[in-house]
């Protein structure tokens, strides 16, 4: 039993770190919120565990195809050189059939539960790997603006499996998680500017200052909790429940602010941190 | 100083009550205690989170003063604005001055005698309505006894309060360590008093 766990083991400790779990697990939470956001409180459990499986091939196969491309800039950060690919534990082009099959079955599964899901969770591949990993991430700041776009589509291709359609409340939410983008990586960047210059990433911070960042951070939060209460209003949220995601986005507004005025390493991090537990949260008052 | 998992454990609990509160444990009741309560409890969810984030260290911030003086006063506000009517205006304008003597004399002009002075008067008198009006209902008859629970979470914030504000004064009743162990679980505690209090009223 054990001598057949080990390979098992082996696996799970190359690819575990390729598939960044905190952030796939997120953005899985996204779709599956807005899958329920429309059909909930009926569940489709078929439906349900196809939609979960195609996301998570899709957005973990995406996340290989990402760290496939970007493994020469990985090892010259020290945030990311432990990587497997940066190292080589982990052949480059096993990881590119892994990525390709997975976000290939992915695709294809989606397809198959729904065409117009299918298409959105391929726009969405297609959005994270091509235009912003390969097309823009080494030439513009401004590529986390499509890595947001790609972001923003599980929780819109969740709700249009739900409704069978694209409603505007799926827009706002895409627009929600589009605006939060920012916020987690601007003070990712700002955390780890020195890494992302020494590999030559251009990012808002290097490109246009803290301070900017720190602005844009802030006008993104704002606009980011404008689109989750929206969105919550629109669902039909009840009043208490929007009123513990207007005291969420608060907290998260706050943060931002304060760290115009009073930048420093831990709320940064904070910020960081809270960011996610914020898009956590507000995907659970969505469904609720 | 590291976290244990029981400290996160016992903060997420709290922040989990909290939420409940702000979500569920208002609902029924006037716009301003409503918005007052909702006050109260978003910034001691908030408050947890960050806790829970970031770790104790983080009540080392100047702001924190100012932040922790919202708590009891909208808390306050709330319990007035329900049970005492002919102290509603009087109070809501104590309350937002001494947060803005607070927060004034803590940032933008700082004053410090006039800063401790103002802290201890605006706690002072928060807390006392905190501690003693439900616990004084519930005596009246006026209350189920239930509602008492929340002079039990007074009573918790204040201790909490206390020790951290001799901490700061450089005149610890117990040593920092101990302060920071004991904290997760008395925030836990002062959540659940309070929501207890209100469940039960």
């Amino acid at each position: 039993m054990i001598l057949r766990l080990q390979p098992l083991r082996s696996i799970s400790r190359q690819y575990g770190p390729l598939i960044k779990n905190l952030q796939t697990g997120l953005l899985t939470a996204t779709g599956l919120a807005g899958f329920m956001s429309a059909r909930c409180p009926v569940f489709n459990l078929p439906l349900l565990i196809g939609l979960t499986v195609s996301l998570l091939a899709s957005i973990s196969g995406s996340t290989i195809l990402n760290m496939w491309w970007d493994r020469d800039i990985d090892a010259l950060m020290s945030r990311t050189r432990q990587r497997p690919l940066a190292t080589g534990m982990v052949p480059h082009r096993q990881a590119l059939r892994v990525g390709l099959l997975l976000s290939t079955a992915g695709v294809a599964l989606a397809a198959v539960l729904y065409p117009l899901y299918g298409l959105l969770i391929f726009a969405g591949l297609f959005f994270d790997v091509v235009v912003y990993s390969i097309w823009l991430k080494r030439r513009t700041c401004w590529s986390i603006v499509w890595g947001g776009i790609a972001g923003a589509m599980p929780v819109l291709a969740g709700r249009t499996l739900g409704l069978g359609s694209i409603d505007w409340i799926g827009i706002v939410l895409a627009l929600g998680v589009l605006f939060w983008i920012p916020t987690h990586i601007l003070t990712f960047s700002l955390r780890n500017d020195a890494d992302y210059r020494a590999a030559g990433v251009p990012t808002f911070v290097s490109t246009y200052g803290p301070g900017t960042a720190r602005l844009a951070i802030a006008v993104s939060s704002v606009l980011a909790a404008l689109a989750m209460g929206l969105a919550g209003w629109g669902i039909g949220m009840n009043w208490g429940f929007l009123r513990l995601l207007g005291v969420l986005s608060s907290g998260l507004v706050l943060l931002a602010v304060v760290m115009i005025f009073r930048p420093s390493e831990r709320i940064s991090f904070g910020l960081f941190k809270y960011a996610s537990l914020y898009m956590l949260y507000s995907m659970v008052l969505m469904i609720w | 100083m590291k976290r244990s998992a029981l400290d996160r454990l016992l903060l997420l609990a709290a922040s989990l009550l909290a939420a409940y509160q702000v979500a569920v444990g208002i609902n029924g009741l006037g716009a301003l205690p409503v918005l007052a309560y909702t006050v109260a409890f978003g910034v001691l969810l908030v408050a947890e989170l960050l806790l829970l984030i970031l770790g104790l260290e983080v009540l080392d911030e100047p702001v924190v003063v100012i932040i922790s003086t919202v708590i009891p006063l909208s808390l306050s506000t709330g319990l007035v604005w329900q049970h005492l009517p002919a102290l509603r205006t009087p109070y809501l304008v104590f309350a937002v001055a001494g947060f803005l003597v607070v927060t004034l004399t803590r940032s933008l002009i700082p004053r410090r005698r006039l800063a401790v002075l103002a802290l201890a008067v605006v706690h002072g008198v928060a807390g006392v309505i905190i501690t003693f009006l439900p616990a004084g209902l519930v005596l009246a008859g006026r209350a189920a006894s239930g509602y008492g629970l929340i002079s039990v979470g007074g009573g918790l914030i204040g201790l909490g309060g206390l020790l951290l504000a001799f901490l700061k004064a450089g005149r610890p009743f117990l040593s920092r360590q101990v302060i920071f162990q004991l904290l997760p679980g008395l925030l836990l505690l002062m959540t659940a008093a309070f929501v207890a209090g209100f469940a039960l009223a």
